[in-house]
């Protein structure tokens, strides 16, 4: 046995794929080797970014050698017979055996040697990694993430032979671009990291990651200041050294004015740096970036470009916010109607007249208990940042800018906040109407249009704004009626563009946008290990459209069909819908005629409704309860059990008490299962099978009131 | 003493001069990246090997800063080197390049940081990096995979070097208007500040739009009859033509949002159809 060294150098690997690279490449190895039969110790891969590494310990010096044995035909074999067996296992007659009159095949297989095994797994990684994005390079044909230039390929001490498209697999690498010249021949996976580490490579992306962070923290600290500690820097960074160091610069102290997100944004994404904080807490005139030389001045030329290169990037945002300020946002605002949001919804301004009436709305009808008119102010100006210098140069700070703008220019605290948080989960009452406002007319005025998402196409993003939406009403436990709220966003826009037809469309768009939300729904609360099928038990019921009730339905049904006797009164209820819906059975006569005649049927409806004759009246008001003809104690039990739960699950609804409404229907398991056990519904006497029909229904329908049980799975 | 900025140009001329590379002079032709240049993106297609390194001019009209701005130029200059194929020691060449023109790489930190290039106007992209020396980006290095709708076979190397960043760097100065053109005492500014600061106010201001709607369609136009007679490279002018008026509307902010992907591809398909007869021509 012995370990097993793999090296692929290339050209420098975009540091956002280094990570994944990792995990295709001991995933290809595994596969490729257990596919062979090749077995190996553990596997170990590190990545710099020009070089993908694999090390596999103890790898067997071949695959174990196999004897396969096939029964053939009795012998002497009919010719025909003979032959297929022959053509089957590719021998001639004179390699078989026979045993006991009998013909058989004996294969046997020799152990491949490790070597070849490593070899075709090498050649299976190169042309199969799944890179994200790969190219060709000079004359070849080959593909790789950037060109492909070396492999190291050695068992113990001896190299694997491999050549792919003109590279020849080998016992040489490089060391560190500018610290190194000249190749470098490594021993083995035994030495190879020492080795490259002499050559100022540390292979190890850990050892990089500890060396960054240590070291930036170090470097801040070393200047009486504290580190900005950002794990997605120091990660990246790794992956863009071999050999990494820490430096601290400062920049001059007047950029401090720009906004603290600018600079560090522009640090972070632009520059790669790390950001660091006086003893106060506030930004630190400073930046630590990370070199990939042990530079031959100690750093200083480093350090002193990188300010220069920051400062002319903060020169640039200190002259936008300079230019920024000088406009208030209601001017800016009014740039927003050059703006056209998409060609069939109009421009920016009317999109913010939409969400500005919205979130009015949201605060009149008391969803929200906030101001109506800095709520409206708000909207009003929420979008007017976008038309700012400093938005056009960091369009990730839309709404931060605009808050800050806001604040500058005197406007109450509520309307900056809700102007700065629009784009997220805000929980303060304004900021929240503005934000749900925008969302919801995002998503209704794209549904208006008949832009859906479909499949994987969601080009403008609304499922993100429906998760947005939902995160928003959940978390901050709004109540709001969901449909209400939707044809209110719909009629914004139809009335706006004095769209006749669009205003038509509306009651078939409102239910198409409530069922989005539906399915949005169900994936948002998935992480949270809610059913699905329960989501849809209680949407089934057509009249739930505020969340907060129906997640508080959904969860009590979901801890109720969870008990021993959720479940068995699931079972029944299956059971009774099973038989209604094998007999066709839609109630009584009355019932029937106007579910002819179209009218939905929700099981809540007031069966009597339509019935004039006042004797009629009480006959089929006593069909309906199942109770005419009842004769049999299993039967009077289950409509005396009815008659006391209804009631009590009605009133525990009504009090939005759903685990109350579960425990009093709980109380139709013992009659319900007595009732199945003891009475025949499909008596041959007509009447009173129709009257144990009715009582089923009813059993039904009274379960229903909570949810759709026959939605729910199991 | 460093190098000023025609002696940067020089020393890069004399550098990719001995690698083979014809050094040509700059496209007499408005255009917005070196890569437009007929040396780059016709010959950049099919298998004929192909050398080249040359300055080209660039017009931006719309990151024209009326003389104000010491980072932003409406007009600047790119040093344009492309290999075809792209040799295997290209990083190393290219390196090779920037200690002839004073960059110690054991003093100064070169990086190459993923960048894909794309150009929507030319149906172009590549993979490759910005390289950044201590965290600014000097060149663009790109590996062409596509060019005109083809796939370039073989595989064309581009640097593009910011040859007044590079020299702004090289030479410590903080503002562009500030670098020291030759070692005689003029200066950057002296002469170009005057160009920046004209070329801004007509780019922003003074240009007639009707015009240059005219000129567009008229551009675009004359690029199909040339098409229609085979002509590849007077069809690509004229499409070079058409970017440059269309990023020149742009700067006159009279091309809306909804208009500007419909300009771009019509560009577009003026450069692919250049292209394309100029992959006819050649079979």
């Amino acid at each position: 046995m012995a370990d097993f060294l793999l090296e692929l150098l290339s050209e420098e690997i975009p540091a956002r794929m280094q990570a994944g690279a990792r995990n295709a490449l001991a995933r290809l190895f595994a596969e490729c080797t257990s596919a062979a039969g090749l077995e190996t110790g553990p596997i170990d891969v590190r990545s710099t970014p020009r070089r993908l590494v694999l090390i596999a310990r103890d790898v067997a010096v071949a695959t174990h050698a196999s004897r396969e044995e096939i029964k053939g035909p009795r012998s002497p074999a009919p010719p025909q017979a003979l032959d297929g067996f022959l053509r089957k296992t590719g021998l001639a007659r004179e390699q078989l055996e026979e045993r006991d009159g009998v013909l058989f095949a004996v294969i046997d297989r020799p152990g491949k040697a490790a070597g070849d095994v490593l070899a075709e797994t090498i050649r299976r990684i190169v042309s199969d990694f799944p890179w994200p994005k790969s190219m060709r390079w000079g004359d070849g044909s080959l593909r790789w993430v950037r060109p492909l230039h070396g492999i190291v390929a050695m068992l113990g001490e001896d190299i694997v032979p491999v050549e792919i498209d003109g590279i020849v697999s080998g016992a040489s690498t490089v060391g560190h671009r500018f610290h190194h010249s000249g190749p470098i021949t490594v021993g083995g996976a035994s030495d190879y990291a020492q080795k490259l580490r002499a050559c100022h490579v540390i292979v190890d992306h850990e050892d990089r990651e500890r060396i960054i962070r240590d070291g930036a923290a170090a470097a801040a600290a070393g200047a009486g200041l504290a580190l900005l500690l950002d794990e997605g820097l120091v990660v990246e960074n790794a992956g863009l050294t071999e050999w990494p160091v820490a430096l601290l610069g400062r920049f001059d102290e007047k950029f401090l004015d720009v906004p603290r997100e600018v600079i560090v944004l522009t640090m972070r994404t632009n520059q790669k740096y790390f950001a660091c904080t006086a003893s106060d807490g506030g930004l630190a005139p400073a930046f630590v970036c990370v070199a990939n030389i042990a530079a031959s001045d100690g750093g200083e030329a480093i350090v002193e470009g990188n300010r220069r290169v920051l400062a002319a990037r903060l020169a640039d945002a200190r002259f936008f916010w300079e230019q920024d300020h000088k406009v208030p946002l209601q001017e800016q605002a009014k740039k927003l109607g050059g703006i056209v949001f998409h060609e069939k919804l109009g421009t920016l301004a009317e999109k913010v007249e939409r969400i500005a009436k919205l979130a009015r709305w949201l605060v009149e009808t008391g969803v929200l208990t906030a101001d109506p008119d800095q709520v409206e102010r708000a909207a009003r100006l929420a979008k007017a940042d976008l038309v700012t210098g400093m938005v056009g140069e960091f369009p990730e700070l839309q709404g931060v800018i605009g808050g800050y703008l806001a604040e500058a220019q005197g406007e109450p605290k509520a309307v900056a906040e809700a102007i700065r948080d629009q784009y997220g989960t805000p929980s303060e009452p304004a900021s929240a109407a503005v934000a749900l406002a925008d969302r919801l007319d995002t998503i209704c005025a794209f549904f208006g249009i008949g832009q859906k998402p479909t499949g994987s196409k969601d080009p403008f993003a609304l499922r993100r704004a429906a998760i947005g939406s939902i995160e928003l009403i959940v978390g901050n436990g709004l109540r709001i009626s969901l449909t209400e709220a939707i044809r209110g966003a719909l009629a914004n826009r139809a009335g706006q563009c004095k769209d006749s037809a669009s205003a038509h469309r509306l009651d078939r768009t409102a239910p198409e946008v409530l069922d989005f939300f539906a399915d949005r729904l169900k994936v948002q609360q998935r992480e949270a290990g809610v059913r699905h099928d329960l989501i849809d038990a209680v949407f089934a019921l057509g009249s739930e459209d505020d969340l907060v009730r129906l997640l508080a339905r959904v969860n009590a049904l979901q801890n109720f069909v969870a008990t021993e006797e959720g479940a068995d009164l699931l079972t029944a209820y299956k059971r009774a819908a099973n038989i209604l819906k094998k007999e066709n059975w839609t109630g009584p006569q009355v019932m029937s005629s106007r579910a002819e005649q179209g009218i939905p049927q929700t099981g809540e409806e007031d069966p009597l409704v339509l019935v004039e004759e006042p004797g009629l009246r009480e006959v089929i008001a006593e069909m309906a309860s199942g109770e005419a003809g009842a004769d049999l104690p299993e039967e009077k039990a289950l409509i005396t059990a009815l008659d006391a739960a209804e009631p009590k699950a009605a009133a525990a609804i009504e009090q939005e008490d759903f685990t109350g409404a579960m425990t009093a229907l709980a109380l139709l398991r013992g009659p319900i299962d007595e009732f199945f056990d003891h009475v025949t519904v499909n008596d041959p006497d007509p009447a009173k099978r129709e009257q144990r029909l009715n009582l089923l229904m009813r059993f039904r329908d009274a379960v229903n009131a909570v949810a759709d049980f026959s939605k729910i799975e199991g | 003493m460093s190098l000023s900025f025609q002696d940067l140009i020089l020393t890069l001329h004399r550098y990719w001069g001995a690698q083979g590379c014809v050094i040509l002079q700059p496209y007499d032709m408005e255009m917005g990246a070196g890569t437009f240049h007929p040396a780059t993106v016709l010959r950049s297609l099919g298998p004929e090997p192909w050398r080249a390194a040359y300055v080209q001019a660039c017009r931006r009209p719309t990151d024209g800063r009326y003389g104000e701005n010491p980072n932003r130029l409406g007009h600047y200059y790119q040093y344009q080197v492309v290999l075809k194929p792209s040799p295997d020691d290209l990083q190393a060449l290219y390196l090779g390049s920037l200690v002839e023109i004073g960059i110690d790489p054991l003093e100064h930190d070169i990086r190459f940081v993923e960048d894909d290039w794309e150009s929507p106007t030319l149906g172009a992209w590549g993979l490759g990096w910005e390289v950044w020396c201590d965290g600014m980006e000097v060149t663009q290095f790109t590996y062409f995979q596509q060019v005109g709708g083809f796939e370039c076979k073989p595989v064309t190397g581009e640097l593009t070097y910011g040859l007044e960043r590079l020299a702004m760097y090289i030479q410590g100065v903080d503002n562009v208007y500030d670098l020291r053109f030759n070692d005689a005492g003029v200066t950057y500014g002296n002469i170009f500040l005057e160009n920046e600061v004209e070329m801004s106010t007509y780019n922003f201001e003074v240009a007639d739009t009707e015009a240059l709607f005219d000129l567009f369609r008229k551009a675009a136009a004359e690029c199909e009859r040339c098409l229609g007679a085979s002509l590849p490279i007077p069809a690509y002018e004229q499409a070079i033509k058409a970017s440059h008026v269309f990023n020149t509307l742009q700067a006159r902010g009279v091309i809306g949002i909804a208009e500007r992907q419909a300009y771009i591809g019509r560009v577009r398909d003026l450069a692919k159809g250049a292209c394309e007869a100029w992959m006819e021509r050649a079979a």
